[in-house]
């Protein structure tokens, strides 16, 4: 065993040769794992952006999870249970990955209902029929997948495993969304209306889930060269527009833009440009539903309280009882 | 299972017999039983597992600081220990 060699704070350059076994590590396309050494500004970036992840799947139960109790059939009631679930999972992967860069589990709670840390902009907007329910599957999991398959590949092997075992599951969120849509469409014409209505709803919120335009986003050239991020924003909008299309004409529902059309000479599809200011607005805190979001979120974590106290109080006592030799 | 006062685990899977536990990641419990019982939530809702280890982080001993560690350095000059080292005539069968 050896003991860590003490990290400069500061890297001189490249000359430093743990910088420079960093960046061949990164170079190798190989992954840094948690005890290696890394620079501090990949460490933060990767919290900050995990935790914002995390967040994302565990303030993304709440839209969905307002329509357990009112799902219309026993069925669709058990499938919407097991997918809030498996988001809350997600987030639990994640704080689990964020940790291993030194976050504290705790701490990330407090700074997400102190509204000191963020989360997806889309999970401010409210479901408001069982419709979006279908449409939050379709559009906001597919939007996900295209955001997570290629962090599978990201350069810090926690995050990029955690992926992994999100994505897997995410199919299964995709699949029962867009089923359950196909079945609305398939039922009276003022079901297919919901259906259009929950689309119209959420399409541009969809689109901006990837982020400001690539001109806009100052932090993604690191991330790249970090190769935490692969692809750039307006890259993984493109391409979930190409996959969301004919997927839509399947469905037979349209998309509210005007200037969606395929572009034969690119092979993709040209389309509008959402609302940015809308985007802005949202993610500082005014959206529809952001107050609501980060409250239901402190009182879930205050009424638990007492449950973590008590289960803390009766580990305490057990060890006791082993050290004092009594049976457990 | 964010509290200060529960421990963090790390939890092992083993995928099917045959298999060894494999780490798939951490979480918080107050105390070993409910380690258990969170890993089978949290890392087995689709039969990933059928057995589960879980153990306190701080009480893992580890090589690192990192994978090139001199720590396993002994083992990369002994080419010896695999099988490719050694030459056998094409013509020996089953080896
Ligand atoms: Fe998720
Ligand atoms: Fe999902």
């Amino acid at each position: 065993m050896t003991t860590a060699p003490a990290a400069p704070a500061d890297p001189a350059g490249p000359a430093d040769p743990l910088q420079q076994h960093f960046d061949d590590t990164i170079a190798r396309d190989q992954r840094v794992e948690p005890r290696d050494w890394m620079p501090d500004g990949y460490r933060r970036t990767l919290v900050r952006q995990i935790a914002q992840h995390a967040h994302s799947e565990i303030i993304g139960m709440q839209p969905e999870g307002d329509w357990i109790t009112r799902a219309p059939s026993l069925r669709r009631k058990a499938i919407l249970f097991a997918k809030v679930q498996d988001e809350a999972g997600h987030g639990l992967y994640l704080y689990s990955a964020a940790e291993t860069l030194g976050a504290d589990r705790a701490d990330l709670t407090q700074r997400l209902i102190e509204g000191r840390q963020k989360y997806s902009s889309i999970f401010n907007y409210p479901a408001e029929t069982f419709a979006d329910v279908g449409v939050i599957g379709w559009f906001v999991d597919g939007a996900a997948i295209c955001n997570q398959v290629p962090l599978c590949r990201s350069s810090y092997g926690p995050y990029a495993r955690a992926m992994v075992r999100v994505c897997k599951e995410e199919s299964f969120h995709q699949r029962q969304g867009y089923e359950l849509l196909l079945t609305m469409m398939a039922g009276t014409e003022a079901q297919r209306a919901m259906v259009q209505e929950a689309v119209d709803r959420w399409w541009w919120p969809s689109l901006m889930m990837f982020g400001p335009p690539d001109g806009d986003s100052p932090n993604s050239a690191q991330s790249t060269a970090w190769k935490i991020k692969r692809h750039s924003n307006d890259e993984l909008r493109q391409r979930f527009v190409d996959m969301t299309v004919p997927q839509a004409e399947r469905l037979g529902v349209a998309l509210p833009d005007p200037e969606l059309r395929w572009n034969e000479e690119r092979g993709r599809h040209d389309f509008g440009t959402p609302d940015w200011t809308e985007l802005q607005r949202v993610i500082s805190g005014d959206g529809p539903r952001n107050a609501e979001r980060v409250s239901r979120r402190r009182a879930a974590h205050e009424e638990g309280a007492w449950v973590r106290e008590a289960a803390a109080a009766h580990a305490a006592k057990q060890a006791q009882r082993r050290e004092e030799g009594a049976p457990a | 299972m964010s509290n200060p006062d529960w421990p963090l685990y790390e939890v092992f899977v083993r995928g099917k017999r045959g298999l060894n536990h494999v780490h798939v990641g951490s979480l918080h419990a107050a105390d070993d039983r409910m380690a258990l019982t969170h890993a089978r939530d949290l890392y087995t809702r689709r039969n990933e597992g059928v057995s589960i280890w879980v153990v306190r982080s701080s009480a893992i001993t580890a090589s690192t600081p990192d994978e090139k560690d001199p720590f396993f350095a002994p083992s990369g000059d002994k080419v010896y220990r695999h099988p490719t080292f050694y030459d056998i005539p094409a013509d020996v069968p089953h080896i």
